[in-house]
């Protein structure tokens, strides 16, 4: 398990560097994505047309914010910890594929498509500690730009400037490995030895 | 022959609080408003202490360096949030009253109206998610209300209080939330394997450590709804019943046996703790419940007098702000 403090956006090689375990802290421009910026990012990109936010090297959030807008007319973070990812699992290779992107940041780990593309265009996925949200609104500088509002406020995109944005747990890795699974392949061992011991055959 | 029954008594009481009211500048109605506002409040800018001191307790017995590193960015959140009263988590939850209403607290009918205004309130004042969406039409209303939003539990027992228990309960640990009819043959073996089985099925997704509610009964309805209730109850405290509190010590020993641990990252603390209840069942028919809440254990509970006074069980710090 190694610490690394990375800017925005980043290289391949920086990328392939990492391991799971290794914890990642992030500075720089972070765009916010869920599953209907995805989708509408797919398409776009599907029809060959420019997305508002450049992702190439960047990192995307799976977080809907609590916002809220100030007189002078910029926005405030008030909380923003990360969503549930797997929401964004049938998404997310066409996604890292079509725009470059390179950090993959949410909660509760992705599935084999993710992990596949990640391993072929390197990029990693890592996890936000969930719920932590004042921790995360706390490394959020700034709102740089948002994009997409007709979606509503947790489905726009938006691009925060973040400073030493984490702890982020890498759980998917450029080498193919996906900690979340190694560790549920163990936990499914121990659910079937405690069903053994209650007597049913497994 | 017609028998009026008039008790004199509680007529004068009901008089006597309604002076009492008015010398202090309210009424029942604004401070019953106040009141759910300010649970609502508390509740989501400020983990209970029974919840905290349990994972400080994890974290001092958690050996491994990632669940470690998860539980202390919690606590850290934690403290912010409290210091900075800003809500816990992004997602504020689904509004949730459990209502205990005494058979002599007035303004009973009028209850419903004044927990759908203080969850409107609230939404703008502590901030909250706008997280209430019309399912048909997929339209967020926007202010946390809408059909059978916030929803309410009720129950009339004697006296003349309102006992109110708020839970904001966040959508990520609602998802692993099971109902499962079992034979009624496999018994409590057959509780313990879907609650083990609902555990391992979530994974990291609903924010582990988590606490799970456990109901069983005849009804279906009954066994989901005595989970969620069972929720309320602190940390650490055992249900009267032997047998069922024996019977939490081993679902709490068995989850953390499957070594999930805080955000999924292995370690000895999957859960919290397991809180059960039950009903009678029917021959034919044994319904499991099982809920989850994350580590993120957002309620809060008051009681609000005939008299106009106000008593915080969960927050206390609020009965010297008030």
């Amino acid at each position: 398990m190694a610490e690394y403090r990375l800017k925005l956006p980043v290289t391949e090689e920086e990328i392939r560097r990492l391991r799971v375990g290794d914890v990642i802290y992030l500075t720089g421009k972070l765009m916010t994505a869920r599953d209907q910026a995805h989708r509408r990012a797919l398409e776009l990109l599907r029809k060959g047309e420019k997305l508002p936010v450049d992702f190439k090297g960047g990192a995307v959030y799976h977080c809907g914010p609590v916002v809220r807008k100030l007189p002078d007319g910029t926005w405030q973070v008030i909380a923003a910890g990360p969503t549930t990812s797997t929401r964004m699992e049938a998404l997310e290779a066409d996604f890292i594929a079509g725009t470059g992107v390179r950090i993959i940041i949410g909660k509760g780990g992705m599935g084999r498509k993710t992990a596949e593309a990640a391993k072929k265009y390197g990029a990693v996925y890592a996890v936000f500690t969930g719920g932590a949200a004042i921790l995360a609104a706390r490394a959020i500088k700034r709102v740089a730009e948002v994009h997409w509002l007709d979606l509503g406020i947790p489905e726009a995109i938006w691009v925060f400037e973040v400073e030493d944005f984490g702890p982020l747990v890498v759980t998917i890795d450029t080498t193919g490995r996906n900690l979340y699974e190694e560790l549920m392949g163990e936990v499914e061992k121990r659910l079937k030895e405690q069903l053994a011991e209650l007597g049913y055959e497994v | 022959m017609i028998i009026i029954n008039i008790n004199y008594y509680s007529l004068l009481k009901a008089r006597r609080a309604k002076a009492r009211l008015r010398a202090m500048g309210t009424d029942l109605e604004s401070l019953v408003l106040r009141t759910a506002k300010n649970l609502i409040a508390a509740a989501v800018t400020r983990i209970p202490d029974d919840v905290v001191d349990a994972l400080r307790k994890a974290m001092k017995r958690e050996t491994n360096p990632l669940a470690k590193k998860q539980l202390e960015a919690i606590l850290r959140n934690i403290d912010l949030a409290a210091s900075t009263r800003g809500p816990v988590c992004q997602d504020t939850g689904m509004m949730i009253f459990f209502l205990e209403v005494g058979e002599d607290f007035p303004l009973k009918a009028r209850l419903s109206d004044i927990l759908v205004r203080a969850v409107r309130e609230a939404t703008q004042e502590v901030p909250l998610r706008p997280n209430a969406i019309d399912p048909v039409r997929n339209k967020n209303s926007g202010d946390n209300t809408g059909r059978y939003m916030p929803w309410i539990g009720w129950e009339i027992v004697p006296g003349d209080k309102l006992k109110i228990a708020f839970m904001a309960k966040g959508g990520g640990s609602e998802y692993p939330s099971t109902l499962v009819m079992i034979p009624p043959a496999e018994g409590l073996r057959g509780v313990k394997r879907v609650v083990l089985e609902t555990i391992f099925k979530a994974g990291p997704k609903p924010c582990p450590p988590v606490v799970v509610g456990v109901g069983f009964a005849g009804a279906s309805d009954a066994a989901l709804k005595l989970a969620k209730k069972a929720l309320l109850r602190p940390i650490g405290e055992r249900h009267p019943e032997p047998e069922i509190a024996a019977l939490e010590e081993e679902l709490l020993e068995r989850i953390n046996k499957l070594g999930i641990g805080p955000h999924g990252f292995g370690g000895f603390t999957t859960a919290l703790d397991v809180k059960v209840d039950y009903g009678y069942r029917h021959p034919a028919s044994f319904a499991v419940g099982v809920t989850v809440a994350c580590w993120a254990m957002r309620r809060s509970t008051a009681v609000v007098s005939a008299d106009g006074s106000v008593e915080y069980l969960t927050h206390k710090y609020l009965n010297e702000e008030v």
